[in-house]
């Protein structure tokens, strides 16, 4: 067989080629794997942008599907914006994969990984399965911190610029304004949240180091026994016992998690319930970046000042 | 200003790697204070070039205007500031050149994933005399429940990796309960041509169908279909190539062509030049909402057989052996609908699939070989389909409820109609199954099927399974 069907194959190969090419509608497209990308892609780029988002505020993002409509969106897509530090990696590699389009896999600018722009937190000295759903490069929820979203919007300011040098001048500038504009929110912020400062807190889920890092909060346990493994009644029983010693103000759960861990330790132990949005689209409040840690700020202060 | 970053970025890497690697936990914590000093001042540096550019362009945009610096010279400060403290870059350097050299090595070796199932069946009916009424069968097809008792079940070594910028590959090699070793999979894939088309070179799963190019250890079920088992030979794998192309719209079609030997049934395996199987497929899916998403397709698998030797069984139960000549033609229609609250299936979630397939088989049967039975035309159109739901109805708990159905078809003898008897039996069988998913890399799984696929009474099998995932974290396709 082969000999005459690899003489066709470059024709086909071609043809193929030749009626999927398809001019670009000038926007460039973007598909972002969690909705923090998809504002920042959106506030860098403007009407420059074409933005998608993979997830909602409202889904675990590290189980997703590599389903039909993300497959046709990363085949279409100039720019992939994702967490990275393998937080995707159940779903994006077989997406990137299935894609056929080399502009998105990795190595290439049009594959963008946020997590690699900032310091990580909780890298593991260990790797072992036994340890949960742990991540090699360190805790992928750099999200939570303000100041990662600054350094990742510089190197994604930068990226566009790469992707879409004709407009390069026009991403310079959106980032500027958005630079400007975000670090005068992060003082705010910092401001507000001073009194937050060395409150012992509890967490559904380890997905809020860089929050504790950023507003100086100290995590005295988690519910999930290991990162990943849903908290059982003989775990959150022992949480309560570790919280006779040690007590703690709130306990925090993102907003794409069961309540339910959270609301029975609360309960139990005496604390203030705070649903963190975690993302853009996680609260009411949370519209765009500026809401979503508008709103993070405001319930903690909330959830501190809120009598156990 | 494009090129320091990434080269920063590409140190930092480099430093990342090379800081894992090194054993002592403080040599870890001081490399990565170098690395991100380093990376502090050079996004501190860059800034301050980007805005000097910016001022300067300013001027000359507007170099009447008396308020540009206030505009250009407010913004450098606060944007450095949330950056750890700036460091001298040149030590940092030279530890980066020395620490870098020995990170490599190990990095370049595939990932590695190993995949432990164990089971136990229970059957009423001794599975080694399994057969499917009205589809005679090669002999070492493996359909039924397997052995009775404990047994290994599919264990499978996986490997993948990037080759080059240009393609990537990747094998799975399973290991069979009878030690014997056997290349599952093992092939080369393009990830550069772009335009939605990808090129695939070797051993692998064909696109037919949902169920067929999945992995034995993704299954729902411990089995696969009666359909799969009387049709494809439980899963059709070839040699071969296939290219696969995805349409440039928003709605997903991808359209695949493969070519093989025909290695395996409906496939002969036949010393012969040219394709001995050739394979269309077309899917399409999408989203309803943000909680639900499907997909659907159509597949068509052509096979040619020379010289195929078939076991059957006659109405009263005795094995015949036949021989087929000729061609085969599989239709299979697919869909798939998948269910969770806004989308997120961590806690509950539903999905119901089913499939209908379709075979015709025309050429030449000589009847009972070892008889010498009748020689002549046959033609037969045999059809199948099955419908499952699995229902997670709390994490890591999930039901499942499979029922399936065969219609072996009136085969046309020709010349010798009249003297074959015909079977009367369609095959029925109906599969219960509880998981329980401890975390996302094992499950246990209790299943009991009703198998109505032999004449003479029905087949109750119980069966307890293990899968267990070790080493990457596989990714696994819709």
């Amino acid at each position: 067989m082969s000999r005459s069907l690899f003489h066709r194959w470059p024709a086909l190969v071609a043809a193929v080629f030749a009626f999927s090419f398809a001019p670009a509608h000038g926007a460039v497209r973007v598909l972002a794997c969690e909705p923090e990308w998809g504002a920042l892609a959106q506030e860098l780029g403007g009407k420059l942008v074409d933005v998608a988002v993979a997830t909602s505020a409202l889904q675990d993002p590290h189980q997703i599907q590599a389903k039909p409509s993300l497959i046709s969106r990363a085949r279409n897509a100039d720019l992939v914006a994702c967490t990275g530090a393998e937080l995707e990696i159940g779903w994006l590699p077989v997406l990137l994969q299935q894609s056929g389009n080399a502009k998105v896999q990795p190595g290439q600018p049009g594959n963008f990984a946020a997590a690699d722009f900032v310091r990580k937190l909780d890298v593991p000295t260990q790797l072992d399965r036994a340890q949960g759903d742990i991540h090699a490069a360190g805790n992928p929820h750099i999200q939570t911190d303000p100041r990662n979203i600054a350094l990742v919007a510089d190197a994604l300011a930068t990226r566009l610029q790469q992707i879409d040098p004709a407009n390069a001048a026009q991403y310079a500038q959106a980032h500027a304004d958005f630079a400007k504009k975000w670090q005068a929110a992060i003082a705010r912020w910092s401001a507000q949240a001073a009194p937050l400062r060395g409150t012992a807190v509890v967490s559904q889920h380890k997905a809020f180091v860089y929050l504790y890092d950023w507003l100086g909060m100290k995590e005295v346990a988690v519910l999930e026994p290991k990162p990943g493994v849903e908290p059982s009644a003989a775990h959150l029983q022992g949480v309560v016992a570790t919280l006779k010693g040690a007590p703690a103000k709130m306990v925090l759960f993102a907003a794409y998690q069961d309540s339910r861990p959270s609301d029975w330790i609360a309960k139990n132990a005496g604390l203030a319930v705070v649903k963190v949005p975690f993302t853009v689209g996680g609260s009411d409040a949370a519209k765009d970046l500026f809401g979503l840690f508008d709103d993070t700020v405001a319930r903690l202060l909330a959830g501190a000042g809120a009598k156990p | 200003m494009h090129k320091p970053l990434p080269a920063a970025i590409a140190l930092a890497l480099a430093l990342a790697t090379s800081a894992a690697r090194a054993d002592p936990a403080s040599d870890i914590a001081a490399l990565r204070g170098e690395m991100d000093a380093l990376r502090a001042s050079y996004e501190a540096r860059l800034q301050a070039l980007e805005q000097r550019l910016k001022s300067a362009e300013a001027q000359i945009a507007a170099p009447a205007s008396a308020s540009t610096p206030a505009n250009a010279a407010a913004p450098p400060a606060p944007i450095a500031a949330p950056a750890a403290p700036t460091a001298a870059p040149t030590p940092a350097t030279a530890t980066a050149a020395t620490a870098g050299a020995p990170a490599s090595a190990g990095s370049f070796n595939p990932s590695m994933s190993l995949i432990l199932s164990g089971l136990y069946a229970h059957t009423s009916r001794d599975p080694k005399r399994y057969a499917i009424t009205g589809f005679p069968l090669p002999g070492d097809a493996e359909i039924g429940p397997g052995t009775r008792g404990f047994s290994l079940a599919d264990n499978e070594l996986g490997f993948a990796a990037s080759i080059d910028p240009w393609l990537r590959g990747a094998a799975s090699i399973s290991i069979a309960p009878d030690n014997s070793v056997s290349v599952e999979e093992a092939y080369v894939q393009t990830t550069s041509l772009g335009n939605g088309l990808s090129l695939k070179a070797g051993r692998f799963f064909s696109n037919v169908g949902y169920l067929n190019p999945q992995h034995a250890h993704t299954w729902d079920f411990v089995d696969n279909p009666l359909a799969y088992q009387a049709m494809l030979g439980t899963q059709y794998g070839d040699d071969g190539l296939q290219a696969s192309w995805l349409a440039p719209i928003d709605q997903y079609l991808e359209l695949g062509l493969e070519v093989g030997r025909g290695r395996s049934f409906p496939g002969g395996d036949d010393s012969r030049n040219g394709a001995g199987m050739v394979a269309v497929t077309a899917h399409t899916g999408g989203d309803i909402g943000d909680s639900s998403s499907w997909r659907a397709g159509v597949s068509m698998l052509g096979a040619k057989a020379k010289g195929q030797g078939l076991v059957g069984l006659d109405p009263s139960g005795n094995a015949v052996n036949s021989v087929f000549d000729g061609r085969t033609k599989v239709w299979i229609v697919d869909a798939i609908w998948k269910w969770a609250p806004n989308g997120n299936a961590t806690r509950t979630n539903f999905k119901l699939q089913g499939e209908y397939l379709r075979s015709t088989r025309s050429g030449t049967l000589a009847y009972d070989v070892d008889n010498a039975g009748p020689v002549g035309d046959y033609r037969v159109v045999q059809s199948g389909w099955y419908v499952q739901g699995i229902y997670q109805f709390m994490p890591r708990w999930r039901v499942g409820l499979r029922t399936e159905g065969l219609d072996p078809g009136t085969p046309d003898y020709g010349a010798n109609n009249g003297l074959i008897a015909l079977p009367t039996d369609r095959s029925r069988k109906d599969s219960l199954m509880l998981d329980f998913n401890p975390s996302e890399f094992s499950r246990v799984r209790v299943q009991l099927a009703r198998d109505r696929a032999r004449e003479g009474g029905a087949d109750t099998q119980w069966f307890v399974q293990y899968q267990m995932s070790l080493g990457a974290h596989g990714a696994h396709s819709y």
